[in-house]
């Protein structure tokens, strides 16, 4: 059973890194569209937020496997 | 072609989220696996799984359980024999300690290890089981040398212990069942089983495979070096030419742009160290067939990197970065000590991301690898069935080449992600600004 709920959490947790990476790649094209010139800085800061984002999920996916093991 | 996009990524998220929950039945199916394998040596010996002994026991046309949980954990695990397509199997130098039994030297061809990495000869007390050194804890077992264990020795059974059921491992020997002890771990028990009986420093595979590619960073490097002194203002070639825009790529981009024109010469090796040692490992992994080490993906790996990071960090902190983890300028009074708390917090949280993120996407991506894999065996029924093996091979090779096409990308991304995020905390830890120009990304 809490292996069960465990998965659930899992996939709980991809889905609001999804939602939040999805945002960040997002909004980072939108801005690059609109300032071709400045895609490095925006590029570079897309994949650092990115980072920051899956750091979350991932502590709560390791969280769900522990609760699960 | 969007909406073709989007059904192949729901289907890999589906993939990932499955293996993860797959995780608890895979231990009841390994019971009932191996004690089918043990059946196979004397009867009924665990009445725990008198139900599956029956259901799995039936002659004939029954098959070996394939799990491909197991089998994933089984693969992106550390080991004690690298082996290289399940044939050749390069031994490597135990050495072991064990406080009343003092300490053993040995190589891992002294097990005699065999098919699923399971060694068929005891040495000194100790057996491999799945690749893995365990020690037989009984007095009755002999100590000393070479013990022949025979086919299928090694049984696995779920118990209740500490309150948790866990996975204990049973070696079979002239009839007599022996406990298995694993080797020490220092987590507190929470990804092993906390201190056992003995410890284990021997040369594993990911250590190998850390030297060979220390060793060929070192070559290369020093090779691309030479030809700037052989050849100089000339364009590069050969191996120059592919590490040279990398380098200026990590400088120009990372370096530079996080911790400032004027100071980033000092952190500069260490940067590019961690680059190209993660870079390295995480290529060194997807090549197929050569025992796909998963080092990166090793949390014991990742954490002595962050560990790295945190005290490069916080031995090179300035006033302006410690002051702002423990009062906080220019907020009202009564908010300081709750940043304080705040900020001291996230001065552990980010090594612990660090680790977390690089060894979870590539232990991420090597589980997706194996369990598109592993539908070979689950459509085949372990080889029982040609058709079933065929349609799995059919939709596994598309998918695998398709998530190694990935785990490419992934592994530049990754390293390039650690590198960024190292320098910058750096860059905050070392940045001496003042107060009216403070915002830069540096707290979060």
């Amino acid at each position: 059973m809490t292996g069960t709920l465990a998965a659930v959490g899992a996939g709980l947790a991809v889905i609001g890194a999804g939602i939040g990476i999805g945002m960040v790649g997002g909004k980072a094209m939108e801005a690059i569209a609109r300032q071709p010139e400045a895609s490095g800085d925006i590029r570079s800061g897309m994949i650092l937020m990115a980072a920051f984002v899956e750091g979350a999920a991932l502590i709560a996916i390791l969280l769900s496997i522990f609760m699960a093991g | 072609m969007k909406y073709k996009l989007f059904v192949v990524f729901s289907f890999l998220l589906l993939i990932r989220v499955s293996v993860f929950s797959q995780e608890h039945h895979a231990k009841t199916d390994t019971v009932a696996s191996h004690s089918h394998e043990t059946m196979q040596g004397h009867e009924g010996h665990d009445h725990g799984t008198d139900a599956q002994h029956t259901e799995a026991g039936h002659h004939g046309d029954t098959y070996e359980k394939f799990d491909p949980a197991s089998t994933a954990i089984h693969h992106i695990s550390d080991a004690n024999v690298y082996s290289i397509m399940d044939k050749i199997r390069i031994p490597l130098p135990m050495i072991l300690y064990a406080k009343d039994k003092g300490l053993d030297m040995f190589m891992s061809s002294k097990f005699h290890i065999g098919a699923h990495e399971d060694g068929h000869t005891a040495y000194n007390g100790y057996v491999m089981q799945h690749g893995s050194v365990h020690r037989v804890l009984d007095p009755s077992f002999p100590a000393q040398g070479e013990v022949n264990l025979g086919e299928h020795p090694f049984t696995l059974k779920t118990e209740e212990v500490n309150g948790k059921k866990t996975d204990v491992k049973y070696l079979t020997y002239q009839g007599k069942e022996y406990r298995l002890d694993a080797r020490s771990t220092l987590d507190g028990g929470i990804l092993g089983g906390g201190i056992t009986s003995f410890y284990d420093f021997s040369v594993t595979k990911n250590v190998l495979s850390m030297i060979l590619v220390s060793l060929f960073l070192l070559w290369a490097f020093r090779k691309a070096a030479k030809a700037y002194e052989a050849q100089p203002g000339k364009a590069p070639t050969g191996l120059q030419g592919v590490l040279e825009p990398i380098f200026l790529f990590i400088r120009d981009e990372v370096a530079i742009p996080f911790i400032g024109k004027d100071k980033y010469m000092k952190f500069l090796p260490l940067l590019m160290s961690i680059f190209f040692f993660i870079l390295g490992l995480n290529l060194f992994g997807q090549i197929p067939f050569l025992g796909s080490t998963n080092v990166t993906g090793n949390l014991t790996v990742t954490m002595i990197l962050a560990v790295i990071v945190f005290l490069v960090v916080n031995f090179n902190g300035k006033r302006d970065y410690w002051q702002h983890i423990f009062w906080m300028p220019n907020v009202p009074v009564f908010v300081k000590p709750l940043l304080a708390v705040v900020e001291i917090m996230s001065l552990f949280i980010k090594p612990l991301t660090l680790m977390l993120r690089l060894a979870g996407n590539i232990s991420a991506g090597h589980i997706a690898i194996l369990s598109f894999i592993g539908l070979i065996f689950i459509f085949g029924k372990s080889g029982a069935s040609i058709g079933g093996g065929a349609i799995g091979t059919a939709m596994a090779v598309p998918l695998t080449l398709f998530m190694m096409a990935i785990e490419l990308i992934v592994a530049f991304v990754q390293a390039f992600v650690f590198t960024i995020l190292t320098a910058s905390y750096i860059g905050a830890a070392i940045e001496e600004h003042h107060h009216a120009d403070h915002a830069e990304g540096s707290h979060h």
